[in-house]
């Protein structure tokens, strides 16, 4: 992966604009949040090999990035995306990851489902 | 205590890495006694969140990564019977319950293990670790000669209402093998394994007491986790 440069992340986005595509989008403070601090709410949420089609992909702000996708009836947006990486299978691979090297959003998209 | 002889230990966790902390001395230590050893990972820890900065894998990458792993702590352990279950990180609670306890019981009629080790019920932490441990029991409930069955416990209040632990292993002629457990699970545990050889060079003895004690609890079919399944 490398960090989001935003004009080549843009054209990587444009290129998947108007296609069938799957989703791949999760957010996540990891399952052990709440143990290690008990006041800690613990929120996240996942979405895997949903088909969307949108007409517009935007990257935008300084890094971390926020990426939207706006859909004919709706949108798809993360928040703190810092890497990205069009992989060896031609899916664009999104991710956020804080100081720690921890994962903290993901936001993929791709023309072929997602491994289960 | 010395680790008693058993004729087969299936041994049932959700993550590759759940192995190497709390049970690896074990599972060593059996495997070294010429007791068979079975480790049934259910998951291969598709959503772990170490992926590093810069990052060393992808989401989607990661998968492969772990399952080497995985291969490299049994082979630490002297492990030759591990089974990858197919299920995915973070979703064991969401699948069928009969479904999870058909997987358990198939396992153990394959095996016949007179020792089963999982998590503890309601002490795991982890919604996985929770809805394997509640598998295994349940499956084990079932039968009619039920094997020893040991659960692991860190969950805050374990101590509270558990007590102590009624199961304490001594490890420590089998530490080198824990240790490379652990290390072999190296895109999990780095941050972790840094911290504790510093701790260890300082002669923190909870740390030293951790490589040398494994520690469990004899499930209480007596305070079952629910009266029905």
């Amino acid at each position: 992966m490398e960090l989001v440069e935003v004009k080549k992340l843009q054209v990587e986005l444009d290129a998947f604009a108007r296609k069938d595509v799957y989703l791949h989008l999760e957010t996540t403070n990891g399952s052990y949040a709440s143990h290690f601090n008990e006041s800690f709410f613990n929120a996240g949420a996942f979405i895997r090999n949903v088909v969307i089609n949108y007409e517009l992909g935007k990257v935008v702000g300084d890094s971390p990035h926020r990426v939207g996708l706006k859909l004919p009836h709706g949108w798809v947006y993360a928040q703190g995306i810092t890497h990205y990486e069009l992989d060896d299978q031609g899916r664009l691979l999104l991710a956020g990851h804080d100081g720690a090297g921890k994962l903290a959003v993901a936001l993929q998209i791709s023309e072929t489902p997602f491994s289960y | 205590m010395t680790i008693p002889q058993e004729r087969h230990v299936l041994v049932v966790f959700p993550h590759p890495d759940d192995e190497a902390f709390g049970v690896s001395g074990t599972i060593t230590t059996h495997i070294q006694q010429g007791t068979p050893v079975t480790y049934a990972c259910l998951t291969l820890g598709e959503m772990g969140r170490n992926l590093g900065n810069p990052p060393f894998a992808t989401r989607e990458s990661l998968p492969e990564v772990r399952k080497k792993e995985l291969q490299a702590s049994a082979d630490a352990m002297g492990l030759t019977d591990l089974r990858m279950m197919g299920l995915r990180d973070k979703t064991i609670e969401f699948e069928d319950d009969e479904k999870m306890v058909s997987m358990m019981t198939d396992l153990i009629e394959e095996l016949n293990p007179s020792k089963i080790i999982t998590f503890y019920p309601d002490f795991a932490v982890h919604p996985d670790h929770e809805a394997t441990a509640r598998a295994v029991v349940r499956a084990v409930r079932r039968m009619k000669d039920r094997p020893t069955l040991h659960g692991v416990a860190f969950a805050n209040n374990t101590v509270e209402v558990l007590g102590q632990p009624d199961v304490i292993f001594d490890i420590r002629e089998v530490r080198d093998q824990k240790m490379n457990s652990m290390k072999a699970h190296i895109s999990q545990t780095a941050w972790m394994l840094e911290e504790m050889e510093h701790k260890l060079q300082q002669g923190d003895t909870a740390t030293e007491n951790w490589l040398t004690k494994e520690r469990f609890y004899n499930y209480r079919w007596h305070e079952d986790f629910e009266k029905t399944f």
